[in-house]
């Protein structure tokens, strides 16, 4: 079933589209893209041998492979706009502009995490910097992301809600409440699914009949549209287009990135249920692959600049690792009772 | 002082903090246009206008959840479940979201919420509108919860609730809309977690909340005639809930009766009892004694329905029991 799921995907999606800058983007900006999903790629790449190596533990669900998702929607994207994340949440946190010291601190468990060593890589949240909170229970990220909207739609502040969630979120019920309720009251909300065919170990196919998750937009009254989700640019136009929508106050779209899981549900996932074999032509299909390909193809940078952001990205990554093992503390044993409550009340 | 009725103090608590807070909002099934089945928001849509009084879908998951992504957001938004019994529906956003973001994220969120839950048995109402969750949510940390029983502490109670940056799960008692009471035109505040004594006694203690607060209430004033003083403590905030006041009043009167309306297992009651007995096994001289509903889904039939939930008998027979070997 795994070629079924695959032919999907090439037939309806192609993940082959080709890269290509939207009108009046600078190379320097595309340069900034590809850092950034640099910066996810050799983030998780890391998080995943740290988890091997036993020095963070718990769950934690790697970004690699959907890097253009986050990085393409994010750029889309106001410093003060809101995202609302999934289990998946690192990518995220990274598009969004957040501190990679704090969210490796908080992936050791460490009180100078952005959580305080209370969350973990489930759990990351970058509130003031407008991302809402990774979460671990599929799909309860997404009324947050209409709530999100609802405030802003109330309090005039022109700020646009980003809900991320995967093809598996969309059968939960709270998905057809959430974009219901978005598209009744027009709120400023896009419902970006990264749609990796996968849910855990279940494809799209077996679940659903119509795995043209776009179109249940239709059934809500608002746009749907259908991304290469491999393709940075690809993204950033569709959701550019949305946000602009939604900042007029003419409500939510549905954004399906199609793309592939490349690697596990979670880092340790060595896959046994999966055709690895179908998977393998999708790593030349692979976003960051493709964008160096372009960047250099089209002369916009050269090899050398391009390793420059490669090496600074494996020593800014480096240097969070360092950190969060030398410089950070463990929480210390009074603060399990802080954060439970408002100004720290204890109720016993 | 005025006498109004508890719908009308509710409508009035939230009347009042939304004209002083801009930010404050009123969501749920039919709390706009029809002003809730039971007239509590009558006539908010048209003070306050459709972006603050909102008719939702029938999506309790949902609704409750953009309850709690615009409270984290700057709203301090008040979610109503039609009736408690479908808190059932939002349970994640409740007890995997709004209790746990605020821990989850080491701090960095707030999170004023308030659910209002129309909760409690009685008028036939059958197994899927009659029950009392109460004991769930205490069992969260992460959730205040309060249930108020007189119309003074509702508005007050409700003001406090409105203004706690905390998640608060707010029972009303269903069947206590139409009672009325003396409640101050002006706004006022009644605190979480300071319970109130109703009734001064010395020889037994009865803990109670919401309408068994009433019914105990009844009791002790019966069996003041046959000589027996009842001290009554209505807790009004189950979480927090004051211990303080409820083992002072052990301290002297050295026997207790717990008295609620859900069913009897697993019961709030339950963990009461326990507490006191943590607290001041010493202080008691007889047995605490749980009234609570019976351990069967609320049946139809009104005489069924009266087998099943307590009263002010069930209550004086509690009394009895404890003063059983006195």
């Amino acid at each position: 079933m795994a070629d079924k799921i695959i032919d999907d995907v090439l037939d309806k999606c192609a993940c082959t589209t080709d890269l290509k800058a939207p009108k009046g983007m600078q190379g320097k900006e595309q340069l900034e893209l590809y850092r950034k999903m640099m910066q996810i790629r050799e983030f998780d790449t890391k998080v995943k041998d740290l988890w091997m190596e036993n020095k963070i533990y718990g769950l934690a669900h790697s970004y690699v492979g959907a890097e253009a998702i986050a990085v393409g929607t994010c750029h889309a994207l106001n410093p003060d706009d809101a995202i609302t994340s999934t289990h998946r949440g690192h990518g995220h946190v990274i598009a969004k502009g957040g501190d990679i010291k704090k969210m490796m601190a908080e992936l050791f468990g460490k009180y100078e995490g952005y959580n305080h060593g209370k969350g973990g890589s489930m759990h990351i949240a970058d509130v003031k910097n407008g991302m809402l909170g990774a979460t671990g229970i599929v799909g309860s990220g997404m009324p947050l992301a209409v709530g999100s909207a609802l405030a802003a739609d109330l309090l005039g502040n022109k700020k646009v809600t980003i809900c991320f969630h995967g093809d598996g979120g969309t059968n939960q019920g709270v998905w057809h409440e959430s974009v219901n309720m978005a598209a009744a009251w027009s709120l400023p909300v896009l419902f970006v699914i990264e749609n990796n065919q996968m849910a855990i170990g279940t494809e799209l196919n077996k679940v659903t009949k119509m795995t043209d998750l776009y179109k249940r937009a239709d059934a809500y009254g608002i746009p749907g549209i259908l991304v290469d989700g491999f393709n940075v640019f690809d993204v950033y136009k569709a959701v550019k287009q949305g946000v602009d929508r939604a900042r007029r106050g003419e409500g939510p779209s549905v954004i399906e990135a199609r793309f592939l899981r490349l690697l596990g549900h979670f880092v340790a996932d060595d896959q046994w249920y999966r055709d690895l074999e179908a998977v393998k032509p999708y790593w030349d299909l692979d976003p960051i692959v493709r964008m160096r390909k372009y960047l250099i193809e089209q002369s916009i940078s050269s090899m050398e600049e391009i390793e420059k952001i490669e090496k600074g990205v494996v020593e800014e990554i480096q240097e969070a690792i360092r950190h969060a093992s030398e410089d950070c503390s463990e929480p210390p044993p009074e603060t399990l009772y802080t954060n439970i409550y408002a100004n720290d009340e204890r109720i016993s | 002082m005025r006498i109004i009725t508890v719908r009308e103090a509710l409508n009035e608590a939230m009347s009042q903090e939304m004209a002083r807070d801009k930010t404050v909002i009123l969501m749920g099934c039919d709390v706009a246009v029809r002003g809730n089945p039971f007239g509590v928001s009558k006539g908010l849509l048209q003070k306050l206008g459709p972006k603050r009084i909102i008719d939702t879908p029938i999506s309790e998951a949902g609704f409750t959840g953009v309850g709690v992504g615009a409270a984290a957001m700057g709203l301090r938004p008040i979610v109503e479940i039609l009736y408690s019994d479908w808190i059932t529906l939002a349970m994640d956003q409740i007890v995997n979201m709004a209790a746990k973001m605020r821990y989850m994220f080491g701090g960095n969120i707030e999170m004023p919420l308030v659910i209002r839950a129309p909760f409690g048995a009685g008028g036939g109402n059958a197994a899927q509108h009659s029950q009392s969750f109460e004991a769930w949510f205490n069992n969260v940390p992460g959730l205040k919860v309060a249930a108020p029983i007189t119309a003074y502490d509702l508005k007050g109670m409700l003001t406090t609730a409105i203004r706690d940056n905390n998640p608060v799960i707010f029972f009303e008692h269903k069947r206590a809309y139409q009672h009325k009471g003396e409640v101050p035109e002006e706004q006022y505040t009644v605190p979480f977690g300071k319970a109130a004594i109703r009734r001064e006694g010395k020889d037994i203690t009865i803990v109670s909340y919401s309408m068994m607060a009433l019914r105990s209430i009844e009791a002790a004033e019966e069996l003041e005639k046959e000589g027996i003083s009842c001290e009554v403590i209505d807790l009004r905030s189950l979480v927090p809930l004051d211990y303080d006041t409820v083992m002072e009043s052990i301290r002297k009167t050295n026997r207790v009766v717990v008295a609620q309306e859900s069913h009897l297992r697993g019961s709030l009651a339950s963990d009461i009892v326990a507490e006191i007995i943590d607290r001041g096994f010493d202080y008691l001289d007889a047995p605490p004694i749980r009234v609570g509903s019976l351990n069967v889904p609320m049946p139809y039939n009104i005489g069924l329905e009266n087998m099943v939930v307590p009263n002010k008998e069930t209550i004086k027979q509690a009394v009895y029991k404890a003063l059983g070997n006195k």
